[in-house]
């Protein structure tokens, strides 16, 4: 497959609407998701952002874990890898190594990303892997049915909190930072054209990039904490529960309280494993 | 000299593929969308102001808009 993707050719803007087909695998819809599951969002701003750097469909590689978010490359028309559970992150730093002309996007739910696969995560943000890690952050473990995942928040239920998580939540932007991503941001499904730019932004940086999403399982994370449909915890948890850091700025300490920040929150420059490694050959090779 | 002509709209909604969650008609602007039955149908078309905010946040890529 040779296709390569054109810059979009009509601007978003001018309000006409964007042909997804290019991108999207033929006869894979409808895609397994719930009702009103945000996944679908997320993947919609993706292909938007993929298609504005125009990188070339060939050159790209998606690879997953096992979730409902993991299903995510089964549905583009890109190179394509769905792994083991956790180990999305250890099955894109190998096909990195071997092809390093291929943009990376790694596509991992909460619990993939934080829990089981917590230590490949850490680690391809120490190396500096180029490769750009979406976390869909639904706060739950969406396709065995509702279990708590590391970024549950305190006090609300899941299948294996039933009178409320007494764990405190993983930040995941503040472990990508620590451990040494050079690109963190976080975007929501809600605002969906700003998470294209944040996409875009991520797409173009050579380094370790994450981005936190933050997105909705109504059939679970919903029903459980009783948001009355998933317009109401898109409203309630992605518009009214975070802020821009634009207008963060602005803000009294007491305003912000309980917010999260949207955009980007950290961007630096240092040594790109794959790099690192040419260096390290040139350097023996001699 | 008269009033710029109304610009329309064209709403496609592909009843294969939407799953009626209903996210659409909540954040349309104009209360143009609405559920019938298990899928989103058009309410008054005449209402649409073509912002396309139904079609970004569609999680099934079920509803576009068009300029007509
Ligand atoms: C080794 C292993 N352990 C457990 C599971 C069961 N399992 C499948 S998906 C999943 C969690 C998925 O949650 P998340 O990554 O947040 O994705 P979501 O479904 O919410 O999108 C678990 C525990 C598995 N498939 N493999
Ligand atoms: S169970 Fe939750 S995460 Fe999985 S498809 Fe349904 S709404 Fe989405
Ligand atoms: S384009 Fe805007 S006004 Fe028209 S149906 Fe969609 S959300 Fe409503």
């Amino acid at each position: 497959m040779t296709t390569q993707v054109t810059a979009r050719t009509v601007p978003y803007k001018e309000k006409k609407p964007f042909d997804y087909s290019p991108f999207l695998r033929k006869g894979k819809l409808p895609h397994i998701w719930c009702a009103g599951c945000g996944h679908g969002i997320v993947l919609k701003s993706l292909l938007r952002a993929v298609d504005a750097t125009g990188i070339a469909k060939d050159d790209l590689a998606m690879v997953s874990g096992i979730g409902c978010s993991s299903r995510t490359p089964g549905y583009v028309d890109f190179n394509t890898m769905h792994t083991l559970h956790g180990r999305a992150t250890a099955f894109a730093t190998g096909l990195k190594l071997a092809k390093p002309r291929l943009k990376v996007i790694v596509a991992t739910g909460d619990g993939d990303a934080m829990a089981i696969g917590g230590n490949h995560f850490i680690h391809a943000c120490r190396r500096n892997m180029d490769m750009l890690i979406l976390v869909y952050n639904n706060y739950i473990y969406g396709m065995t049915s509702g279990q708590a995942s590391p970024t549950t928040p305190e006090e609300k239920i899941s299948t294996t909190s039933r009178y409320g998580s007494i764990e405190p939540a993983f930040d995941i932007c503040e472990l990508a930072k620590t451990a040494g991503a050079t690109f963190v941001a976080r975007g929501t499904a809600y605002h969906a054209q700003e998470l294209e730019k944040t996409l875009y932004e991520g797409l173009m940086h050579r380094g370790t990039a994450v981005i936190d999403i933050l997105d909705s399982c109504p059939t679970y994370y919903g029903r459980f904490n009783k948001y009355k449909n998933v317009a109401e915890m898109m409203d309630k948890i992605e518009k009214d529960g975070t802020v821009s850091v634009a207008q963060a700025a602005k803000l009294s300490p007491e305003k912000l309280e309980g917010k999260q920040l949207r955009g980007i929150l950290h961007r630096s420059e240092r040594l790109e494993y794959c790099d690192g490694y040419k260096n390290l050959v040139d350097r023996v090779t001699g | 000299m008269g009033e710029a002509a109304k610009k329309e709209w064209r709403i496609e909604i592909d009843a294969r593929l939407c799953k009626g969650c209903e996210i659409c008609a909540h954040f349309c602007p104009t209360k143009t969308l609405e559920i019938k039955g298990i899928t989103m149908s058009v309410r008054d078309l005449s209402t649409c102001i073509g912002c396309q905010l139904c079609d970004i946040r569609c999680p099934d890529f079920a509803i576009q808009v068009f300029p007509k």
